[in-house]
């Protein structure tokens, strides 16, 4: 993967940055670079009024977010069970079901698929697990072609950078960033138009799906009670890539279940929603087996890849589990305020914006780096308030910055503040006191009645705003003043009533 | 109606003149207020941090401080939101205090959301003539469900012209220390609401919660724009008086 900044200094993850670490210098080459913030926020903006108006037109969305949550909590709860269903009923339907504990054995299932087949080409569809997994550079390391046909994923494929946005992978990119993508692909100069970028990627993308050797996809939702893959998409790329390579091979999150189909309608009217604000999505496909006898068209094998990568691990967490509710709508990335001003990449990781910020820490199972996430947050809870499924995100950071600190991860100066906190603000006496000196301590910094500039760490506050002036009386200290004044209205008051008629 | 003032360390000692305002309008709208004087913060700023054990002992403090208290109203609501929503998490593991925080949880109340849905104020008698924008802080928004309170109370104020806030839900950037912590997101975040703010045209903010006020109003400062920054209380304290003074 490049490891080079992008056109215009885009804030493309590079991997030689730690997760925490580089967090820092993602988010300054993020700010600094206008064209992915205007891009971003534009696009966001859209998406966060389709959504706002598909709520609304559709009516009681508080109801149909509560049945959400009650079909996620309790297929996470009965994840076993509903896995062995699933898996059964794929087996039934003629499909093969691999289960995967980690990246390294997903990878290498596919590999042992494609090497069987003698695959040279693979066709994918939109898969943010194989984005987890690092398929496509495995596959080129076995020589293996790899091309992305989501126009998305394709944009990003030709400028060698990763997604930014769980649905719409290129959305740091402008129209003219694309264009010149294109042009250079093609060797001829592109107008900066959607319609005429389309039409090109349509054009080479058709190829593709009538050669390659299998078809990719991810999986929105595995129906348990039927085996069937629903697939979610509004291109059209999933369902050729699904139908026309010999081999379908679908990678999923081994969360990604719902028992029945009465229960994938309802998450199909949460998802698309939540998402684009779109009331169904131009296609939606439920696959179940391969090409049967008779069948017109279809793949002749299929498999389902079924990934743990550390989910498993947050089964039976009090606080925790829930984050396997996530239905991958990225409604929490297009509301969060953070996520808005320094884009996906900054996050370092597939998952970005709140649930990745949530997400990463866990499935990674590093607290020290990919833990740092945890604080690339207000704690607004905007991203709860968007969640189709109430996933408590907000909290989940916090309870994240908890477990830093329970393994003593968190910088020695930061535990000694809040141990002197404790110790001042538990004891009324010690916090008027503090309180004093902070008031004398302030004064070589005071500038006309507020600080301007201070050091340490107050000057990422300074830096950008100014800080009030603490006045020599507190509230406490104004506080008998205050009342003798009350009291002295409240007699004038009567006075006055006494004298009229009520 | 005894009420009791929560004044949050923040107000206390940065803006006492915001309690004061409660506190003359509480008393105004008939409450008979007091201020236990062994109150200091809510603990949020290490909860948040997530520094539970040090949050709890602080929390205890104000739990003891609140016991005999009938209503607990706070100008802030993220610090009566901590007490709603983490005080009997901080405490699952005592049942004793856990009772009480409970307890606490259960009288506490942001400022407008008291006045509007406890005292049934229809009318805040508040005339202010100018056009004010206000921005709603997120966790009184998302923490106590407190969206139309300070719009209804601001509707009935005479002569106040408002104008919406684009993008009003946004976060502040503020994030208690987020703010330092993160400083590159949260001055983002702040430039681009105080950017908001400056297009409505408006010659003052309200707000409801002193954390974010400070944050936007310390970046207006900085661009040295002379928009007035106002908590809500002060705001109908000050149209109180404006308008007892234009009847007399």
């Amino acid at each position: 993967m490049s490891a080079a900044p992008g056109k215009h200094g885009a804030a493309v993850p590079d991997e030689t940055q730690l997760i925490g670490s580089g967090l820092k210098k993602r988010t300054e080459t993020a700010l600094s670079d206008e064209f992915l913030r205007n891009a971003v926020a534009f696009t966001t903006d859209k998406l966060r009024g389709g959504r706002l108006n598909a709520m609304s037109e559709f009516g009681n969305w508080e109801q149909w977010r509560e049945r959400g949550r009650a079909i996620r909590e309790h297929t996470i709860r009965h994840l076993d069970y509903y896995l062995a269903e699933f898996s059964d009923n794929v087996a039934k339907a003629g499909g093969n079901v691999y289960f995967c504990r980690t990246a390294e054995d997903a990878v290498k299932t596919f590999l042992d698929i494609a090497e069987r087949r003698k695959a040279k080409l693979v066709a994918k569809g939109k898969s943010m697990v194989s984005e987890e997994i690092h398929l496509n550079r495995h596959l080129e390391e076995r020589g293996i072609q790899a091309i992305e046909t989501d126009l998305g994923e394709y944009i990003l494929q030709l400028a060698k950078e990763t997604p930014s946005h769980l649905i719409i992978p290129a959305i740091h990119k402008n129209k003219r960033q694309i264009a010149d993508l294109f042009a250079q692909e093609a060797g001829e100069p592109f107008p900066p138009e959607t319609q005429a970028l389309a039409a090109y990627a349509k054009r080479k993308l058709r190829n593709y799906f009538l050669e390659a050797d299998i078809g990719l996809t991810g999986c929105n939702f595995g129906v348990a009670e039927t085996g069937s893959i629903t697939l979610v998409s509004n291109e059209g790329n999933a369902r050729m890539v699904s139908t026309i390579p010999k081999v379908h091979v679908v990678v999923m999150g081994m969360e990604r279940l719902v028992p029945t189909l009465d229960d994938l309608e309802v998450m199909l009217n949460l998802l698309p929603r939540s998402a684009t604000g779109q009331k169904l999505t131009t296609y939606v496909s439920l696959i179940t087996g391969p090409k049967r006898e008779g069948d017109w068209d279809g793949p002749e094998e299929l498999h389902v890849i079924i990934l743990d990568n550390g989910r498993s691990a947050q089964l039976g967490d009090p606080v925790f589990q829930e984050v396997l509710h996530c239905i991958r709508c990225a409604a929490c990335l297009n509301v969060c305020p953070v996520y808005r001003h320094v884009g996906g990449h900054t996050y370092g990781s597939v998952y970005s914006g709140p649930i990745g910020a949530v997400l990463t820490p866990l499935l990674q199972q590093d607290m020290k780096e990919a833990g740092q996430l945890a604080y690339a947050s207000s704690l607004c809870g905007a991203c709860y308030e968007a969640c189709p499924v109430k996933i408590p995100l907000h909290d989940m950071l916090v309870h994240l910055r908890h477990r830093k600190v329970r393994m003593g991860l968190t910088p020695a100066a930061e535990r000694a503040a809040f141990k002197l906190y404790r110790t001042a603000f538990g004891n009324v006496k010690l916090y008027r006191f503090a309180a004093k000196a902070a008031y004398y301590l302030q004064k070589p910094l005071l500038r006309k009645g507020a600080i301007r500039s201070a050091p340490g760490p107050m000057s990422g506050w300074t830096r950008s705003r100014f800080f009030p002036m603490k006045p020599k009386r507190s509230f406490r200290e104004r506080w008998a003043e205050l009342q003798r004044q009350l009291e002295r209205e409240r007699t004038r008051e009567q006075t006055e009533a006494g004298g009229e008629t009520r | 109606m005894k009420v009791s003032l929560m004044i949050t360390c923040l107000a206390d000692q940065f803006f006492p003149e915001v309690g004061e305002s409660v506190v003359r309008l509480l008393h105004r709208y008939g409450c008979e207020v007091d201020f236990p004087e062994s109150q200091t913060c809510c603990g949020q700023p290490a909860f948040n941090s997530g520094y539970q054990d040090e949050a709890r002992e602080v929390a205890r403090r104000m739990i003891a401080a609140f016991e005999r208290s009938d209503y607990v109203v706070s100008p802030s609501g993220s610090c009566a939101g901590m007490i709603r929503h983490y005080y009997p998490y901080l405490f699952q593991g005592e049942p004793e205090w856990r009772e009480k925080a409970v307890k606490l949880a259960e009288k506490t109340y942001e400022f407008s959301q008291f006045l509007v849905r406890v005292l049934g104020v229809k009318n805040a008698g508040a005339a202010f003539p100018d056009k004010v924008t206000y921005h709603p802080s997120c966790h009184a928004m998302r923490l106590l469900g407190v969206r139309e309170e300070p719009l209804e109370l601001l509707r009935t104020v005479e002569g106040l012209d408002y104008a919406d806030l684009p993008r009003k839900e946004d976060c502040c950037g503020f994030g208690g220390t987020f703010a330092v912590k993160m400083a590159d997101m949260s001055e983002a975040m702040v430039c681009d609401k105080a950017q908001c703010v400056v297009e409505t045209g408006a010659g003052v903010l309200v707000g409801t919660d002193m954390g974010c006020l400070m944050n936007i109003g310390g970046r207006l400062q900085k661009e040295g724009r002379s928009i007035r920054v106002m908590h809500l209380a002060q705001l109908l304290d000050e149209g109180v008086r404006n308008r007892e003074r234009s009847t007399r």
